[in-house]
């Protein structure tokens, strides 16, 4: 099957400024296939928002090649880009704006005309529950409506790779559960999905494959079923405090 | 990325960015019109009136256009400034990083967003003038050209400070202690004649006087500086800046880590 992601000998050093120099990823290798549901799984500062921030272009570098669909991020980042939608951890869309007008703004920055956009929206808002709210203004929305609109957003250009970067953080179980079963629906319809996530059970729940990063290294990187039985069908929580070395220290 | 579709995406940061123009015309257009306003009360009517013509034109004629032009260059940098880092702040400026749109359109849609607001401004400064005065058109295609070329180029400043800054001082230092101090000194209340020789040699060093004196001759036909040197200085800091802001963007500079 081709390849989604290709990732190899990827580094990346943060420099400059008065905080100290900092090797965020040190030679990271990871092929993620076309239509798979992955997840990338490690504590906090592993680098697993650096790879994504790598992949959509957010931060430069340091060296190693990068390809999204076959296409290299440092030939034709435009296409790339077209290839991915980005669910960042963080909210960071404008909370004076309506809903509506958040989706529809970003197709337009993916070159989707307005009226096009506008009929594009629908559906997606309504699979999110958002339709309702789509002429409140963002900042009136719950958290967890805020969550699904950055999803929303990330879909509106109806991209090959969708990349959710912790997508559940302080959301409500029910609402998460219903995530998980529009994640697993996109993915079903063809869409490649990265995950990463510290809810462990999310990620044993939904992802076919997983990887495992820590101090800039991936230390695992093998189908999930097949990781789960080699380590006796534990459950994954303690499996990966095993692999990040916290298992044992306990 | 198509033609087309960056045609899209340009007219779509346009679009945002006359919404949000309008929608907050309290604070993006109105507080120019007063202090222009009573710029043209205090200076024009109470103060102009008791001073002599300045070749042949009533001082309240003379210092309309640099009082236009002045609300223009400052609604201009400071539109860029203040939404390019509020972007930049609330990270909302990832919505176009991570989008396929190049560079050269990001910056177009800053920019043209600062002259939307900049060209807004001086519409309604220059309403208001003829409240007080009545004015001519020496030449048309000077006073725009002077106009637009002036707006682009602070704009472009704007983004570029935008750009260099790391917290809401930075976007403040540069407005307050560089671009009112040269503005005020640009000759809007003065010609340069009035100096002495050394000083108008000074004062050739602030390129606002060149954008003031090029606008005022496509008011009143009347300029201290020969109208080609005027342009080429505008034309040249136009390339000058542009240059930048796209070097800046390719590299990732103050925009990626």
């Amino acid at each position: 099957m081709a390849s989604a992601v290709s990732v190899t000998d990827l580094r990346k050093t943060y420099t400059g400024g008065k905080g100290p120099t900092v090797e965020a990823l040190k030679g990271v290798n990871l092929t993620v296939a076309e239509g798979d549901f992955f997840a990338l799984l490690g504590p906090n500062g592993a680098g697993k928002t650096t790879i994504i921030s790598v992949l959509t272009s957010l931060i430069t570098k340091t060296s190693g090649t990068v390809e999204v669909f076959g296409t290299s991020i440092d030939t034709d980042p435009s296409l790339t880009k077209t290839h991915i939608g980005l669910v960042p951890q963080e909210f960071n869309f404008n909370i004076f704006e309506k809903v509506e007008n958040i989706i529809v703004n970003q197709a337009g920055y993916y070159g989707i005309p307005r009226g096009q956009a506008l009929k594009d929206a629908e559906p997606i808002l309504k699979d999110l529950g958002l339709w309702e709210k789509r002429h409140t203004p963002s900042q009136q929305l719950s958290g967890g409506m805020k969550r699904r609109l950055m999803i929303a957003r990330a879909l509106i250009h109806h991209p090959k790779l969708l990349i959710l970067d912790e997508p559940t953080a302080g959301v409500d179980v029910e609402l998460r559960r219903s995530m998980w079963t529009f994640l697993r629906k996109m993915n079903e319809e063809g869409t490649t999905i990265i995950l990463t996530t510290h809810y462990l059970e999310e990620a044993e729940q939904l992802a076919r494959n997983v990887a495992i990063i820590n101090k800039g290294q991936i230390l695992v990187n093998e189908p999930m079923q097949g990781f789960l039985e080699r380590h006796d069908n534990k459950k994954l929580e303690d499996i990966y405090l095993e692999v990040i070395g916290v298992g044992e220290a306990e | 990325m198509t033609p087309k579709k960056q045609l899209i995406g340009y007219y779509t940061m346009m679009r945002a960015e006359f919404v949000r123009i309008i929608r907050i015309w309290s604070q993006t257009l109105l507080p120019p019109v007063v202090t222009t306003t009573l710029y043209f009360v205090v200076f024009g009517k109470f103060i102009g009136s008791q001073l002599q013509p300045i070749d042949g034109f009533s001082y309240i004629q003379f210092i309309v256009p640099g009082l236009i032009m002045m609300s223009v260059i400052t609604s201009s940098y400071m539109n860029t400034v203040s939404t390019f880092y509020f972007a930049k702040w609330t990270r909302t400026l990832d919505e176009i990083l991570v989008s396929p749109m190049p560079n050269w359109v990001v910056i177009l849609g800053f920019v043209s967003g600062g002259v939307l607001r900049g060209l807004l401004v001086g519409a309604l400064v220059l309403i208001v003038s003829l409240f007080f005065t009545h004015l001519v058109i020496f030449n048309a295609f000077i006073l725009v050209s002077a106009l637009v070329l002036t707006s682009v180029l602070f704009s472009l400043g704007g983004l570029i400070n935008g750009v260099f800054a790391k917290g809401f001082d930075g976007i403040s230092i540069v407005p307050t202690f560089v671009l009112t101090p040269l503005t005020y000194l640009g000759g809007i209340f003065f010609s340069i004649q009035q100096f002495s020789p050394f000083w108008q040699q000074v004062a050739l060093f602030n390129p606002i006087l060149y954008m003031i004196n090029a606008f005022r001759y496509g008011f009143l036909g009347i300029s201290d500086i020969s109208i080609a040197l005027c342009f080429t200085v505008l034309i040249g800091l136009v390339v000058l800046f542009t240059g930048t802001a796209m070097w800046l963007f390719r590299k990732g500079i103050g925009l990626k880590q």
